[in-house]
């Protein structure tokens, strides 16, 4: 069967895509985002997940106030890179996984879960500059890719709550997809920030670190989160914090912490970044690559102490 | 008969919820932004300016607000930023420029405000914190 084995969560950051497609990683100002994605780049190659299921949203770019899915997940064999008004991206088109993403779209309608299925559509920085953050400059993806699509440009967008369940109903219907796949799950968006109005510029840096910190170790509180409370303290463009929670959802509930970088400025934006790991991924390659890198070891599975004062 | 609630919403300073209200308000100014997705609708609007924009019923206030550059008062009146920012791009100018604008600094000033850990969530959270409201 299909099984997730980790999950990433980082932010879209225009600009950031910019900077990579213009040659400009080296620079004083970028320098510290890209040097953040390091360790992700050598994760990534080591897991190599068969499949990604990535959650963002498009920015007015294939979607417009004609029509305005909640939850959209791509079905097609390939989604070219959109022009956003300064030509598409200089990066490889996306190949979808339309079996799996039909799959999803099935169990989770029939979850309750009202999908919108979208078989033409061109993606946007929300999707791309994750994958490049990740992968790097590749000539093609090292995976092929589902997107899903959430509105949090028009309010209101699904609660976090709502975000949350939907994850597990993914988590559900990956585990019922008959093929050998290892799945990663990416959250996309955030963090704080407002690209609008008089108060533009709000960047909340322990409003962040705090949804970092719930996210992982008490998401189920966290999706509870009134909209009003990301708006407020972190800026309306913050909302799409939410997403975040689909990927957690789609996690395991003992999922580890294995990575976490926070970077201001990008641009408006904090740049966050986390990658979980699902209990039961092989340990080893991902160890070496923790000792190259100079960061802590996981700890021994905690976990099992914590079971056999429950049982 | 829909009675008016208090919306919580409006007591954040500086910032303008794309809701039902505004989505319905800015329909057309928001879809003639997105035209401009188009290299040809691009050099179109360019080239004429008040023709371009006959296209869409919008109001003589949305109408007057775009041939200025006004840009808060575009989202007073519907206008979505991530629309918005479309008719900035045709004007070559980028998120940030757009930010600065906004929030009325020269743009040095805001690289600066944002280089040194952008603006403070202290004194933004209620109007009731900001001298104009």
């Amino acid at each position: 069967m299909a099984r997730i084995v980790a999950g990433v969560a980082t932010s879209h950051i225009p600009a950031v895509g910019a900077a990579l497609d213009n040659g400009r990683t080296t620079e004083s100002y970028w320098q510290p985002v890209f040097a953040g994605y390091e360790f992700s780049k050598k994760w990534i190659a080591d897991l190599a997940p068969d499949v990604i299921i990535e959650v963002y949203n498009d920015h007015a770019t294939a979607f417009s106030l004609d029509i305005i899915p909640t939850f959209a997940i791509g079905c097609a064999p390939e989604f070219p890179i959109a022009d956003e008004g300064w030509g598409p991206r200089r990066v490889p088109p996306v190949v979808g996984h339309p079996e799996l993403a039909w799959h999803i779209a099935q169990s989770t309608i029939l979850d309750e879960f009202d999908m919108t299925i979208v078989n033409n559509m061109a993606v946007d920085h929300g999707l791309t500059v994750p994958l490049s953050l990740m992968y790097g400059q590749p000539k093609a993806w090292p995976a092929p890719v589902i997107p899903l699509a959430v509105n949090v440009v028009q309010y209101p967008p699904p609660t976090g709550n709502r975000c949350y369940n939907l994850g597990k109903a993914i988590r559900k219907a990956v585990e019922s997809y008959p093929e050998d796949l290892r799945v990663v799950v990416f959250g996309t968006g955030g963090m704080s920030h407002q690209l609008q109005g008089p108060r533009a510029g709000l960047i909340n840096a322990e409003f962040d670190n705090a949804f970092l910190d719930e996210l992982i170790a008490d998401p189920a509180h966290l999706a509870q989160r009134p909209h009003i409370e990301y708006v407020r303290e972190a800026g309306s463009e913050a909302i799409e914090l939410v997403m975040w929670l689909i990927m957690r959802g789609a996690l395991d509930d003992r999922a580890k912490e294995v990575y976490r970088y926070y970077h201001v400025p990008a641009s408006n934006t904090a740049v966050g970044h986390l990658i979980l790991e699902n209990p039961g991924l092989p340990q080893q390659r991902i160890a070496e690559t923790r000792i190259e890198y100079g960061m802590p070891q996981l700890d021994e599975q905690p976990e099992d102490v914590a079971d056999e004062v429950v049982v | 008969m829909m009675t008016q609630r208090e919306n919580p919403f409006d007591d954040i300073p500086g910032t303008t919820l794309f809701d039902a209200e505004h989505s319905r308000k800015g329909y057309h100014l928001n879809m003639f932004c997105m035209s401009l997705m188009k290299p040809e609708n691009r050099a179109a609007f360019k080239a004429d300016e008040p023709t371009y924009l006959d296209r869409w019923p919008m109001t003589p206030q949305q109408r007057d607000a775009v041939l200025k550059r006004d840009w808060n008062r575009m989202l007073e009146l519907g206008g979505n930023i991530y629309y918005t920012s479309k008719l900035g791009a045709t004007d070559g100018l980028s998120f940030q420029a757009l930010a600065a604008k906004m929030s009325g600094m020269t743009q040095e000033a805001y690289v600066e405000m944002m280089r040194s850990g952008g603006r403070g969530i202290e004194g933004n959270r209620s109007k009731s914190e900001w001298r104009d409201g």
